[in-house]
């Protein structure tokens, strides 16, 4: 019989109890058991980034933990930063840049960046280019997330 | 791209993880940050049939001043814990710049310290780290603790002399000497990718500039990580001349390590990397010492 562990899952301020199976992957628990899918899926295997959501405040990528590994944690994903008519200055600043083309990558982008300005509220192009190494991003050539970054980082100081 | 099914165990204490290891025998496999192992799962390269998940093992995260001058480091402590703590940066800057190189600030939040030195990845950076820094690993069974040193602990790629029912509990760095230089140099396809061939090392330089100890340690060009002998043998007792220097690396990169061939480069061109990195991992050290 397949075996089940019950969790308990903070995420987005929400808490879940959910039954699940040791080998569901975090990433896989917040899209279907969960129902979040702003968190996306790429490699699977810990390289892109796009699965790149908080747990206890610290970004990590959902595709390389299993869900079990963080009961009792408090997970943030991209739904917890805005809404569409109430954008967090960060998602303002990648629209405003046109940082985004297809928009796959963008959930881990926004995770990791969010983090990184919590520590480092005014970065140079360098270092912000620095920042969102762990992310790939096919579409843009990355130029506009790093003058997203730079942007959100003067929007959130303003805040 | 989903692991296979695994029986999963969280423990609570460490005598709890213990236990269930010389339960599971064979079966059981320890699971620290994950990083490594989960991927490997997700690709089913690994296969456990029980994981014991060291993540509720609160007793195991630690990083405590050794009173000699040293450190230990407990093995579940994240990779962005050390990379951050204060007393580690003073007293093991080389540890500090060594972790900036591993992967990203997302992987380096949840990798452990210990976990990466028992997964014995031959190309990742602890556990030559380990080796440059003549570590003392702390092994824990049921049946009691022993110690290993770094450059007995790896004996083949992801494999060294842990028994399936032992565990890394714990990492200890003996102080660096007074006026000891260190340097990190690879060469990778991008930040924070792969090592296509890397290089640590230290040199203990004494009151008249003359080479108390030189440690290189090679990775990602052979099976586990490798400690150079020629760097001491030549530079002992001696003032470091370029020449030197330069003699050293020639023979390490042909005598000292083994690269393969794969598609990011051939054996002939990893030597090449060895070579130069071995040259400036040395001038680089010798100035660090000399300031």
């Amino acid at each position: 019989m397949t075996q089940k562990v019950k969790v308990a899952i903070t995420v987005n301020g929400t808490l879940y109890e959910r039954d699940v199976e040791p080998r569901l992957l975090l990433s896989d628990f917040i899209r279907h058991d969960l129902g979040l899918k702003g968190t996306h899926v790429g490699c699977e295997h810990g390289l892109c980034g796009a699965c790149t959501v908080l747990i206890d405040g610290h970004s990590a990528r959902s595709c390389t933990l299993f869900a079990v590994m963080v009961d009792g944690s408090e997970i943030k994903t991209v739904e917890s930063l805005g809404t569409i008519d109430n954008m967090h200055p960060l998602q303002e600043a990648f629209h405003e840049k046109h940082a985004l083309q297809c928009g796959f990558c963008t959930p881990g982008f926004l995770m990791t960046a969010v983090e990184y300005l919590e520590g480092n509220p005014n970065p140079t192009a360098e270092q912000a280019r620095e920042a969102i190494d762990g992310n790939f991003c096919r579409c843009t050539g990355y130029e506009n997330i790093v003058e997203a970054v730079q942007l959100a980082a003067k929007k959130m100081a303003a805040h | 791209m989903k692991p296979a099914p695994f029986d999963y165990y969280a423990p609570t204490s460490l005598s709890e993880a213990l236990d269930k290891l010389t339960e599971l025998g064979y079966s059981g496999k320890v699971l620290a940050g994950g990083q490594s192992l989960i991927p490997a799962m997700n690709f089913r390269m690994a296969r456990p049939t029980a994981l014991v998940d060291l993540g509720k093992v609160k007793e195991l995260s630690y990083i405590k001043p050794t009173a000699d001058g040293g450190m230990a480091i407990g093995t579940m402590t994240r990779d962005s814990v050390v990379e951050e703590d204060l007393l580690v940066s003073e007293r093991f800057p080389i540890l500090v710049k060594t972790i900036k190189h591993i992967a990203h600030k997302q992987i380096r939040n949840r990798g452990t310290f210990g976990g990466a030195i028992a997964h014995a990845d031959p190309a990742a950076q602890l556990p030559a780290a380990a080796l440059l820094l003549d570590a003392n690993l702390k092994v824990l069974s049921k049946a009691g603790e022993r110690w290993v040193k770094a450059v007995d602990f790896f004996i083949g790629p992801f494999m060294t002399v842990l028994e399936p029912e032992e565990l890394l509990a714990e990492v200890v760095l003996p102080p660096l000497a007074p006026r000891t230089g260190a340097s990190y140099q690879q060469v990778s396809r991008q930040k924070g990718g792969y090592a296509q061939a890397a290089v640590i090392s230290t040199v203990t330089l004494d009151g008249a500039d003359r080479v108390k100890e030189a440690r290189v340690a090679l990775f990602s060009v052979g099976e586990y990580p490798l400690l150079a002998s020629k760097p001491n043998q030549v530079l002992a007792g001696q003032v470091p001349t370029a020449e030197a220097i330069e003699e050293i690396a020639a023979y390490v990169a042909k005598n000292e390590c083994d690269p393969g061939t794969d598609i990011h480069g051939t054996e002939e061109y990893r030597r090449n990397l060895v070579h130069v990195l071995v040259r400036r991992a040395l001038t680089e050290a010798v100035q660090q010492a000399k300031k």
